[in-house]
């Protein structure tokens, strides 16, 4: 498949106002309102295109797995330090319109902050440029990283150049006997203290913590965390845990509904039954068949929830996502058509108004 | 250079009016000797007189001032400590200069979340003066952080030495309050990882004032490394440093700081602040490395090892704080050394990436006899951004436009070279034509359609950072793809 073809079946799309359904693998089908349009397969367009490891970033078409990036840069000794979610044979180009990060978030940055520039197909089939393959760039406003997370309403993201980064020489993870208030307490503590933290999870009354970095900095961090009780696990075990989170098929996420709450980290937890799993130092929770007013009590918290997994039905009646103001609606409504004026890209995946 | 990229006929008399109606008086000014301090940012060679300024003290009053504007159809450019580099916050002369200066407000640092509020007038460095009794900072460090402002570094996306390894402005900041040019106002990110709906902060961020005024500020605090050391390294050639830097990175070591200098940049600064540098070095790299005393240790004996083996030719590490600083306080310094060396100087900002190091150092030294000018070069050489001091006169002749024209050229050889005509100082006005080398047409419609969603009639500091199609035409360098014109009836040229 070449950039044409793509581009001819958006401005095939456009003239005759088809709506399209862009899909690369289909890992996050189950992600995000209603699935409209015409199925546009953009899975064939893939290969790496680019990857200079002294330069730190890697440049691939939009239909290529991740899990062939990966396998390219652990040649490197280098890593998506985001630690993006697979769900089997999730491709680069829905990894950055989802704009879903793994365990290493808080630590690393998330998606946004990975993407150094983007070949954005837009809406009426013109091929844009944004951003490039160096790490500073504030040329122009930042398209590359406003697509993060877009869920492709905005153009098809035909190729992406990311950042990369070393993998950390040395690993560790700890176990910590804690309940989820204990854990959200002692986690913002040591955020707030120069450890070499890389990822947290909270599943019944156990806190996994990972360390990463150089060996001299791991081993510090094991001896200062010895006295609160953390448990040091193998580490195979370590690394099979940290998939499951990942990929969710640790039991915590296995709800048929489920909720992901972004919030500030120092949030009070509602004891709420339902609370399934803690990530990102705190500041992600995840329940099952969610209190009333989640949502409410998510944006008073300051932060927002997500109904994540569930039927389409559910997903469409309530909205998957928290909904906007009506000053933010109206500005992303105009952002949408400045990139797509017919609305054919994607509509309803974000929000049912555009 | 004058913005006549818009037109816009403004009746100084009655804006004056409807603007004392809002503000009190000590608020507005609007007598030219007192407009005088306002004509200019950092980048002095471009002045225009604004027909105000208004310095508002609440975001009710930033909300009647843009609302007064946007009725009456009148440009507004904000400002923060006018410290930017690219004439970002140059007045528009038939418009309103907006100063936030009076939002010097540090609101909020929490301790435990790991945040402070601020508003956007707040001095960089204030923020982790404030953060430092509880272990914290933060961590984009422009090198005015003395007295470059929040907002403005929101605006321009803001580097510094620190952010190869701890990133930019738009990677620190959390949340923003901003305020639409209609008045209407807007809560962009939040205290959370994320916010629902389009990254809009990634958008804002960068944007040069173009598209809100921002009037609070949510910044991540990181905590202060225990410890950190310097390594500081000299080579015979400039190709030979620029190797190392790549040797580095390939080890997998991510430096809290990488940082170059030339042999006319050491030669400038070395009377001045005596760090000590090799002078007979054709470059020497600034390595600093920090964390708890077992990874510095760690991290330094790896990075002396890189550098060893790239064939540096001297190697000394910072045996104590003070040491430390010496050895930063040459590449602090450049800039003034350079200026009590040349009466004027011009400073340019490309980013390239950093196999191009040296292909780019012999461009320039060629460029310094075709324009008969020197140019001393500073850089952030861990993530390609490049400095260039260009050494000129503005009493003498035709110098200024020769240095002018040697940026442009530097400019246009970074985008060439795959990189960007700007790292950290913004387009503003100064880069506004290379947008046409970087950016194709399409792609500088697509911001030109941005801008419009946020203000549809082109108030916010109009004429900056994004040129019109036809300041482009008028460049020469009209990108034109696959002969797709747009407007192909209009006669160009």
């Amino acid at each position: 498949m070449q950039l044409d073809d793509l581009l001819e079946r958006i401005k095939a799309a456009h003239d005759d106002h088809v709506p399209l359904r862009i899909r690369g693998a289909g890992s996050k089908d189950f992600y995000g309102g209603m699935l409209a349009g015409e199925v546009f397969d953009v899975a064939p367009y893939a290969g790496i295109l680019a990857y200079e490891p002294t330069e730190l970033y890697i440049t691939a078409r939009c239909g290529t797995r991740l899990a062939e990036i990966e396998a390219e840069l652990a040649g490197k000794g280098q890593m998506l330090a985001f630690e993006p979610p697979h769900f089997g044979a999730a491709t680069l180009g829905g990894c950055i319109a989802a704009g879903l990060s793994g365990p290493r978030r808080m630590a690393a940055g998330g998606v946004r902050d990975f993407v150094l520039g983007a070949k954005l197909i837009d809406g009426t089939g013109q091929v844009l440029d944004f951003g490039g393959q160096v790490m500073k760039n504030v040329a122009g406003y930042d398209v590359s990283r406003l697509l993060a997370g877009s869920l492709g309403t905005l153009g098809l993201i035909a190729e992406a150049t990311l950042k990369v980064l070393p993998r950390p020489v040395a690993e560790q993870t700890l176990c910590f006997d804690f309940d989820a208030a204990e854990s959200i307490a002692k986690l913002n503590e040591w955020g707030g203290r120069p450890l070499p933290i890389s990822a947290s999870f909270w599943f019944a009354n156990c806190l996994y913590l990972r360390l990463s970095g150089a060996q001299a900095a791991v081993d510090a961090a094991i001896r200062a965390l010895a006295q609160a009780g953390g448990k040091p696990i193998a580490a195979v075990d370590a690394a099979k845990h940290w998939i499951s989170v990942r990929e969710q098929t640790h039991p915590a996420f296995a709800a048929a509904t489920l909720w992901r709450c972004a919030l500030p980290s120092t949030a009070p937890l509602s004891s709420d039954d339902s609370l399934q799993a803690i990530e990102w130092g705190g500041a992600l929770r995840w329940y099952a068949d969610a209190p009333d007013g989640l949502r409410s009590e998510a944006a008073v918290s300051g932060g927002h929830a997500v109904l994540y997994r569930a039927a389409e039905s559910k997903r469409c009646l309530d909205g998957a996502f928290a909904p906007l103001s009506p000053a933010l609606l109206a500005l992303h409504r105009r952002l949408k058509k400045s990139f797509d004026p017919k609305g054919i890209l994607n509509p309803g995946r974000l929000y049912a108004e555009f | 250079m004058t913005l006549s990229d818009s037109v816009f006929t403004t009746d100084r008399a009655a804006l004056a009016t409807r603007l004392k109606m809002i503000l009190p008086a000590h608020c507005l000014l609007t007598e030219d000797e007192d407009l005088r301090p306002y004509e200019c940012d950092g980048l002095t060679a471009y002045r225009e007189l604004p027909m105000a300024v208004c310095l508002p003290e609440s975001e009710v009053q930033v909300i009647d001032v843009l609302r007064t504007c946007h009725q009456m159809g009148v440009p507004v450019v904000a400002r923060g400590a006018g410290t930017g580099l690219s004439g970002g916050a140059m007045p528009h002369a038939q418009g309103v200069v907006l100063s936030m200066a009076r939002f010097n407000k540090i609101l909020q640092v929490d301790r435990s979340a790991r945040t402070a509020v601020v508003q956007p007038g707040v001095r960089n460095l204030a923020v982790s003066e404030a953060a430092a009794p509880f272990g914290l900072y933060y961590a984009p460090d422009p090198s005015s952080q003395i007295a470059c402002t929040l907002g403005g570094n929101v605006a321009e996306n803001s580097g510094g030495v620190h952010c190869l390894k701890y990133g930019l402005t738009v990677h620190n900041v959390l949340r923003v309050r901003v305020v639409s040019i209609e008045g209407e106002v807007f809560e962009i990110g939040s205290a959370a990882p994320d916010a629902p709906g389009y990254d809009l902060l990634a958008l804002i961020i960068g944007s040069e004032g173009m598209l809100g005024v921002v009037t609070e500020v949510t910044v991540k605090l990181v905590p202060k490394p225990e410890l950190a050391q310097v390594v500081m390294a000299s080579f015979d050639e400039v190709a030979r440093a620029g190797d190392a830097v790549a040797a580095i990175i390939a080890a997998g070591i991510i430096p809290a700081g990488l940082e170059m200098m030339d042999k006319p940049a050491t030669a400038a600064v070395e009377p001045y602040v005596k760090a000590g540098y090799d002078l007979d070095a054709a470059a020497i790299l600034l390595c600093e490395s920090d964390g708890t005393p077992e990874e510095v240790a760690e991290e330094i004996s790896r990075v002396t090892a890189v550098l060893t083996a790239a064939g540096a030719r001297d190697i000394r590490v910072s045996q104590s704080e003070a040491e430390r600083l010496r050895f930063w306080a040459g590449r602090k310094a450049a800039f003034p050394a350079v200026g009590r060396i040349t009466p004027d100087y011009y400073c340019m900002d490309g980013t390239i990436p950093r196999k191009r190091l040296a292909e780019m150092l012999a461009a320039i030294a060629a460029m310094e006899s075709k324009y008969q000018l020197r140019c001393a070069n500073v850089f952030h050489a861990g993530d390609g951004n490049l400095h260039p001091l260009i050494m000129y006169d503005a009493a003498k002749p035709g110098e200024w436009a020769r240095a002018e024209a040697f940026g442009a050229e530097i400019l246009e050889l970074s985008v060439a070279l795959g990189g960007s005509i700007t790292g950290e100082h913004g387009v503003g006005i100064e880069k506004i034509n290379q947008m046409c080398v970087q950016y194709s047409a399409p792609a500088l419609d697509a911001f030109r359609r941005i801008k419009a969603a946020f203000d549809d009639k082109g108030l916010l500091n109009p004429g900056k950072a994004i040129p019109s199609l036809h300041r482009c035409a008028e460049y020469g360098c009209m990108h034109v793809h696959r002969g797709d014109l747009k407007f192909p009836e209009l006669e160009r040229f």
